[in-house]
């Protein structure tokens, strides 16, 4: 089977580079599913959970922001934020949740609806802990 | 000449004060190859959202629509600089080669007509600048109780330099730091940050993406990000510079101190001498008198 390979960056380090067979990303617009042979796409990330799945294991990362750069051959995430799901913490999705409502409430009024979806976003990561 | 009592005493402050110099530089060495690590981990990032901007603000490049982030506010009258230095001294001319670019740099503004405002990241920075040019600091940003400098402290940088923007305050940025090049030399940079500006690879074409959401959204969303990892590198360079910079200074400051006591080592043993032969002098003399 066909692999791509995928590299999930943050500024502070590079936290994985491995061939994987399927990814699932929180796109801004969307979750999909990139594998190899995908077209080239740009999209920016919600809040969300990435998965990765190589041969018979899947790795999972939590994600705060950043983009996605796809290719036919490469998938590279540039994640503001990401750490593996295990090291999700309970204060650490609560900080999340507080910093998109404080920046909801301070928004201007064509912004509101895009803050109030992340207040969403990173309320659904609360299933995660 | 001074007598053996006051030698022996200068000797032994010498030596603790090399003893000393000697811990900083291995304390500066361990920590330049932390910070040279952060440098080399931070860079996979940097390069790839340097690329894809790159990519993005070419397309949008002269369209009308193009961010103010990107296209500037149309003016270049007030200029922001921010002066990265770092949070101690000692550590050779590290911060006085960064203050002496900055200080050329908003002299030559200045003579040119242009309102100059300055942000100093890092204290010793704002004393070196405090002097001659302290009336036009607007902010200073600590980051002496930050042990290891992260992203958020870069990405607070640039949100509140991006806030003082769309505020009006300024017309361009330019961020002033170290380049790390080898422990022996670190080239004091000047980068511009607003209107930003993306060094293109020639030849490196990337492929026709689709962009999701759409292309000004994207565009519009990895500015404020792109302009913080630009700062990030900053940070992270002048972090592994100053440690460079203070790890020769130390190796220097350690050498010397040797020297000098090499030298006074030799003039103290010549005292002893000359006081051991003038009191055989006059031993012998008095021997010789009777």
């Amino acid at each position: 089977m066909a692999t791509i390979q995928f590299d999930l960056v943050s500024p502070e380090r590079k936290l994985a580079s491995i061939e994987a067979s399927e990814i699932q990303i929180p796109g801004a617009d969307g979750d999909f599913t990139a594998m190899a042979d995908h077209a080239p796409v740009l999209t920016t990330l919600r809040p969300g959970v990435l998965r990765v799945v190589a041969g018979n294991e899947t790795s999972e990362y939590l994600v705060t922001g950043g983009f996605v750069e796809l290719s036919a051959t490469n998938a590279s995430v540039l994640a503001e934020q990401a750490l593996p799901v295990a090291d999700v913490t309970r204060e650490l999705v609560d900080g999340l949740v507080e910093a998109a409502t404080t920046a909801a409430e301070t928004a201007d009024p064509s912004e509101k609806d895009a803050a109030h979806k992340r207040i969403a976003d990173t309320k659904a990561l609360l299933e995660l802990v | 000449m001074p007598n053996l009592k006051d030698l022996k005493t200068r000797i032994d402050s010498v030596k603790s004060t090399r003893k000393i110099t000697k811990a900083m530089q291995m304390v500066a060495a361990a920590k330049l190859r932390r910070a040279q690590e952060a440098a080399e981990a931070g860079r996979p990032y940097a390069d790839r959202m340097n690329a894809v901007m790159a990519n993005l603000a070419g397309a949008s490049a002269g369209s009308d629509s193009a961010p103010k982030l990107l296209a500037g506010s149309g003016d270049d009258q007030v200029h922001l600089l921010v002066v990265a230095t770092a949070e101690r001294g000692l550590c050779g001319g590290f911060n006085s080669s960064i203050a002496k670019l900055a200080r050329a740099k908003a002299e030559e503004l200045q003579a040119a007509g242009k309102t100059v405002k300055i942000l100093t990241v890092g204290k010793k920075g704002r004393e070196q600048l405090q002097r001659d040019l302290g009336d036009l600091m607007i902010d200073h940003i600590d980051l002496s109780e930050v042990k290891k400098v992260g992203y958020a402290n870069a990405s607070d940088i640039a949100t509140d330099v991006i806030a003082r923007f769309n505020a009006g305050e300024f017309d361009v940025a330019t961020i002033f730091y170290n380049k790390f090049q080898s422990v022996m030399s670190q080239i004091p940079t000047a980068l511009q940050l607003i209107p930003a500006s993306f060094e293109t690879e020639e030849g490196a074409d990337a492929p026709l993406y689709d962009y999701e959401p759409g292309e000004e959204e994207i565009l519009a969303d990895l500015l404020p990000r792109a302009l913080s990892t630009q700062v990030f590198t900053a940070l992270l360079e002048n972090g592994a510079s100053e440690q460079g910079a203070r790890m020769s200074a130390m190796d220097n400051a350690t050498r010397n101190a040797g020297d000098m006591i090499d030298k006074l080592t030799i003039e103290f043993n010549r005292s002893r001498q000359a006081a051991i032969t003038n009191e055989l002098i006059e031993i012998i003399s008095g021997a010789e008198a009777l």
